[in-house]
């Protein structure tokens, strides 16, 4: 039973996995592009979520769409007069230009909110589970965490499939030269897609808020699990990233209950592996 | 070609100005302060990292983030080598580089299954891999480090003048060894593989040129010299932990910043960037987070306004070429 409850919290792990990455898998479906500053921008969030609810007392519900809005702003603006301008066949300008962003971002949250780690309580919440039959329990935080990672994948699949923004995104994802001759704006279009990726940092952040410590530091190892739930998944499917969140949260828990200082690791190797039987990952649609 | 007897006129002057500065940094132990000549050291080993990345990132376009693997690897297995097998240090650095390279091919292999972005971040979860697996030895500290036993320093030499000199020289071989051998190496045929894939990879392919494994050869040739590098930088500090050894920041960062803001995809950018690092780092002691945010600005800046850095701000202002790679003109 004990493995029962581990593969459970495993499963729960790998749905907040599944939100780290899915902006990340979003902006390269769409721009052919990778945010090295990925993880920095999801603790902004939660420094965000952190400022607002905890420093200004603002009610949860108001942080969190606060947190949502400012995210997005910044995504769009960011796009328009930083991204873009970096965006071509020359990959060394894009990776350059976030990995500078990481490390200003870093060193700019140390600024502002020093090196102390922080949380952001939810009160009852933080301790609250449900119990199972078998002795099973699970706690509410990640079950809300897997719920709220199944939400937002769900909508981003209706945005992506039934709407006519999503048809604007997918047509760009398959071929971005082709959408100025459509009469599409691709800066706009592309911007467009970091606002949408942002919102979903956004809800990442707030969630890694809420369920750990975090600290100005913690941004890169949130990119680097993101990076293998995505590379796990494989490129471009937004479903196939739920499924690597799982498999890198299932190996992490199953590393730490061999030993405690093996958890992040096995989530390694494990992605090495897979990378290695299978560097398509697990639900591959588009090459890298 | 009016150009030719002007660029002939100009390489000795260049070629003084190499030749001044080697007898200066070689002269140093007999010159500089001990303070001077530590900076120094630092200096040259931080020039031989450049100098690595930037044959990796600027001349075959594999931007790596995870070079710390290197730098962290070879500085534990030198530690290894120099408390355990018993072999001379002068002799476990360059094993601890070999074998570096050795375990280079498979992780390679690996790493090359992931391309453009995704290899840097490969790359950086490599180097995690390393730091993680290093924090487990418990004979080499766990994660806490070691220091070098007190009188494994003193078989390099019994004296401390004579050990810095010693470390000195080390250092100086590596700054120097690797300019040169990047100079050689871009004015040998395999200098004229990475100019025609920087060119064209589809138009190389079809001249003959191995792509993946001119890539391949490249990658684990840096992993190899930036392991010896890393090996030198502890023996240095005399002291290694995981985090120092695997740190992103000081081996990645720094180094990256140092060849982009210096001028990528020349052998003169690096050099640049080292002695604008060191000098903005001695007016910068106070100033914090803040040195960091502006290095990265400034990199930001570089790839926006040119993405050949300031050598190619200053070259365009008439500074002459100081190490010549092309064969017949300036393109």
């Amino acid at each position: 039973m004990e493995w029962v409850n581990v593969l459970i919290q495993g499963v729960l792990l790998g749905g907040l996995y599944a939100l780290f990455a899915a902006g990340l898998s979003l902006m390269f479906g769409v721009m052919r592009f990778v945010n090295i500053a990925h993880g920095d921008f999801i603790v902004l969030a939660a420094y965000l979520m952190l400022s607002f609810v905890t420093f200004m007392g603002w009610h949860p519900a108001l942080g969190i769409v606060a947190v949502v809005l400012v995210m997005g702003v910044i995504g769009y603006l960011g796009q328009r007069i930083l991204l873009n301008r970096v965006l071509g066949k020359d990959i060394l300008p894009p990776i350059l230009v976030t990995f500078g962003l990481s490390i200003i971002l870093q060193n700019g949250m140390m600024e502002v909110f020093s090196a102390d780690s922080r949380r952001v309580s939810s009160g009852a919440l933080d301790v609250a589970s449900i119990s199972l039959p078998g002795d099973l329990a699970i706690g509410a935080m990640p079950l809300l965490m897997f719920v709220v990672a199944l939400g937002v994948l769900a909508g981003l699949h209706v945005l992506f499939f039934h709407t006519a923004l999503g048809r604007l995104l997918r047509a760009t994802s398959d071929d971005a030269e082709m959408v100025p001759l459509m009469g599409g704006n691709k800066a706009h279009v592309f911007a467009l897609a970091t606002m949408i990726a942002s919102g979903v940092v956004a809800v990442a952040g707030i969630m890694l808020a809420m369920k750990t410590n975090f600290d100005p530091s913690a941004g890169p190892s949130r990119l680097l699990f993101a990076f293998e739930a995505v590379i796990i998944g494989g490129l471009g499917s937004l479903w196939g990233t739920l499924a690597g969140g799982v498999v890198l949260g299932v190996a992490q828990v199953v590393g730490a209950q061999i030993d405690a200082g093996f958890q992040i690791l096995a989530g390694h190797l494990v992605f090495l592996l897979i990378l290695v039987v299978r560097p398509q990952g697990l639900f591959a649609r588009m090459k890298g | 070609m009016t150009t030719a007897p002007l660029t002939r006129r100009k390489a000795p002057v260049s070629l003084i100005a190499i030749f001044v500065t080697i007898v200066l940094l070689a002269a140093a132990p007999f010159w500089a302060s001990r303070g001077t000549l530590n900076m120094l050291m630092e200096a040259l080993a931080f020039l031989a990292l450049a100098q690595m990345w930037n044959l990796l990132a600027g001349y075959t376009g594999l931007i790596s983030v995870g070079q710390q693997a290197w730098v962290g690897l070879g500085g534990y297995l030198f530690f290894a080598l120099a408390m355990f097998s018993g072999l001379p240090l002068l002799i476990a650095l360059p094993v601890a580089a070999l074998l570096s390279g050795l375990i280079a091919f498979p992780i390679g292999w690996i790493a090359f299954r992931l391309q453009g972005a995704y290899f840097a971040i490969g790359t950086w979860v490599i180097a995690e891999v390393f730091r993680l697996i290093a924090a487990q030895f418990s004979a080499l500290g766990g994660g806490s480090g070691i220091s070098l036993p007190i009188d494994v320093v003193k078989s390099l030499a019994t004296s401390r003048g004579a050990r810095d000199m010693v470390m000195y020289y080390i250092a100086f071989g590596l700054g120097i060894g690797s300019v040169m051998i990047v100079w050689l190496m871009l004015r040998s045929k395999w200098g004229l593989a990475f100019t025609a894939i920087r060119d064209s990879e589809p138009a190389s392919e079809s001249i003959g040129i191995r792509i993946r494994r001119v890539k391949f050869m490249v990658y684990v040739a840096t992993a190899a010299s930036t392991a010896l590098t890393g090996g030198f930088i502890f023996l240095q500090k005399l002291r290694i932990t995981p985090d120092a050894a695997f740190s992103v920041n000081e081996w990645s960062a720094f180094i990256i910043f140092i060849v982009v803001i210096g001028g990528i995809g020349s052998i003169e950018g690096p050099i640049l960037g080292v002695i604008l690092f060191f000098t903005l780092r001695s007016f910068a002691a106070d100033w914090g987070n803040w040195y960091l945010i502006t290095l990265g600005a400034l990199a930001i800046g570089v790839m926006l306004v040119d993405r050949q850095g300031m050598w190619s701000i200053l070259k365009s202002r008439g500074v002459p070429v100081l190490f010549k790679t092309t064969r017949w003109f300036e393109p």
